[in-house]
């Protein structure tokens, strides 16, 4: 670091400076406010990891703490009692409700969301992209607590009636068969999540085409495209990496959301054939409920899980990393 | 295939600024047209007429008529979708899809106006990319991004994009004006060999460029900035370039201003 510096234009000394010298007169180059803002630069990056480092190791600690404990198996076990005697309990419950209601909330969440950035920055009137524009970032900042008010009071008593109508239609596939309990389900998680997604997602992919280049579209155009082969060919393959970019935000909070799922779902420490059965859990639901109440066996039980979540997101990010750089010298940065 | 293009009473509006005033002239067809002037006199707005691009700028409006052989692009009823698949046009700087390979930038086009077979795909591609003297350059790499091409190589792709849907007129927007003096050249024999096929308009800044390859040139200039630019004359190259009948050509040509 501390010889990118050198600012040297004079012809090359007679005779090659030993690494010592040569050290020394990089850092006789070197200004004081350049050494000042290197070091808190440098502190602010080491500070980062040191923290990171800690929540792992504290993490990873009690977990282990609890694991050694566990007589179920930690994957497959669908029950969850760190305290009872031997202590059992497993994630198989939580992993599924987390990644089916992530799903759900991601299959409404994502085409809406890249419908409406498309809306906002190749069809709609500036007079009216302004005001929506706005309102999605107010969506944004809206708390997740707010969120989980509004899906328990308003939003679970409305979707009896969507629940009803996929039942008679779709009841047969068994997955959106429905029983007639509340619709405090994980496909109701799903709805409520994928409205509290919607905003980043929509607010990334809108930045994302606002980027492509005119002269990529006024290409297409000129070849005779519609408005929306011009989409096609040249805003959604450019904003592409984008669009995942953007997605995996929404997954990450999706992943995460803790009070309104809490709110929302009635929780059963089980898996239901129906995802419109109410019942199942998610990480992050299960160490909020359970948290408060939880001995130091529980917490840490819970803290296992929470690993597991982390697990699965580092996963997922991988994941999309994989599939942006599988097609980089197509992305158009380089264009 | 190609067309006369014959324009009457033509203005062009951005918002409430008239930009060209009153242009009228005949575009043959088979040969090359050249529009040369000063900066901001309008003749990259009125070539983005001729295949109705301008009204795709915010608050961009044409009144008048431009006829393409016993059609006006501007009648009532006529799809501007439509007029661009016939009057293909090339811009200043190389815009291949980033996103695409080379095939699939030349076969960009034909897949909008409808479904081929992968065997004509092929031969289409061959033979545009042959039209556009790049097919040696690239026939082992078509499956490549067309962005790696050198900014030549890309000028020529963006050609083979746009012959390769057989189009009546290409219209060129200052085609060599990023590229160095080789790619220049090749283009400039390209340009040479399209017209056999193709009624060519290309807007420049290089006059020796219009001479060398144009058969006739128009000559546009403004009276001041803020003031519409007007078409001042329309000739064979030769004698604008020898003895043009306005004086403002002969002081443009000569370098006297502009």
């Amino acid at each position: 670091m501390d010889i990118t510096t050198q600012t040297s234009a004079s012809p090359p000394p007679p005779a090659p400076l030993s690494p010592a010298e040569q050290k020394r007169a990089a850092r006789a180059a070197t200004r004081p406010g350049d050494r000042i803002f290197l070091g808190l630069s440098r502190g602010s990056g080491i500070f980062l990891l040191v923290i990171m480092a800690a929540i792992a190791v504290f993490l990873t600690w009690r977990a282990v703490l609890a694991l050694s404990e566990n007589e179920g198996n930690f994957f497959t076990t669908f029950e969850w009692n760190p305290t009872g005697n031997p202590p059992v309990f497993g994630i198989a419950v939580l992993a599924f409700g987390t990644i089916v209601s992530s799903i759900i909330a991601m299959a409404i969440a994502v085409p809406v969301a890249v419908g409406i950035a498309l809306f906002l920055t190749h069809y709609a009137p500036r007079r009216l992209s302004g005001p929506i524009a706005y309102v999605i970032d107010l969506l944004a900042a809206v708390p997740s607590i707010v969120y989980g008010l509004w899906g328990a009071l308003f939003l679970v008593p409305k979707l009896e009636g969507l629940y009803g109508w996929l039942d008679d239609y779709l009841g047969w596939t068994g997955i959106l068969a429905w029983q007639g309990g509340a619709p405090r389900s994980l496909f109701t998680v799903g709805i409520l999540l994928a409205i509290m997604i919607l905003p980043i997602i929509t607010n990334v992919s809108r930045e994302v085409f606002r980027q492509v280049p005119q002269s990529h579209q006024e290409a297409a155009l000129a070849l005779g495209a519609t408005r929306w082969e011009v989409i096609r060919m040249a805003v959604l393959p450019f904003g592409r990496s984008g669009i995942i970019s953007a997605s995996m935000l929404g997954l990450g909070r999706a992943l995460g959301e803790t009070m309104a799922v809490a709110m929302v779902l009635s929780p059963l420490f089980d898996i239901q054939v129906s995802l419109l059965d109410f019942g199942g859990g998610t990480f992050a639901q299960n160490i909020a409920s359970k948290f408060g109440e939880a001995s130091v066996m529980g917490q840490d039980a819970l803290i296992a899980s929470g690993l597991v979540l982390f697990v699965i997101t580092l996963l997922v990010n991988g994941a999309a990393r994989m599939i942006i750089a599988r097609r980089k010298e197509f992305s158009g940065a380089n264009a | 295939m190609a067309k006369r293009i014959d324009v009457s009473g033509l203005n062009a509006y951005y918002g409430s600024f008239l930009a060209i005033e009153d242009i009228s002239m005949t575009i043959e067809p088979r040969s090359v047209t050249a529009f040369i002037g000063p900066s901001g006199c309008g003749k990259s707005t009125f070539l983005r007429t001729l295949n109705r691009m301008h009204e795709v700028t915010p608050g961009g409006r044409v009144e008048g008529k431009v006829m393409l052989d016993d059609e006006n692009l501007y009648g009532a009823g006529v799809d501007p979708v439509s007029v661009r698949r016939e009057v293909g046009m090339v811009f200043q700087r190389p815009n291949p899809f980033p996103t695409m390979s080379v095939y699939d930038n030349v076969a960009a086009g034909l897949k909008l106006n409808g479904s081929y077979k992968k065997s004509e795909l092929d031969d289409i591609v061959e033979r545009s990319l042959k039209g556009a003297n790049l097919w040696n350059e690239v026939k082992d790499r078509l499956n490549k991004p067309g962005s790696g091409l050198s900014g030549g190589q890309q000028q020529r792709l963006c050609i083979a994009r746009a012959i390769a849907v057989e189009p009546n007129v290409l219209l060129m927007d200052e085609p060599c004006s990023a590229l160095d003096p080789i790619s220049t050249l090749a283009i400039e024999d390209l340009i040479g060999e399209l017209k056999e096929r193709f009624t060519i308009v290309i807007v420049t800044h290089n006059m020796q460029q219009a001479a060398r390859v144009s058969d006739r040139t128009a000559f546009f200039n403004l009276a001041a900035v803020g003031q519409p630019g007007k078409l001042i004359e329309i000739d064979e190259t030769e004698r604008i370039f020898s003895n043009p009948s306005v004086q403002a050509t002969e002081d443009y040509i000569s370098g006297r201003f502009g």
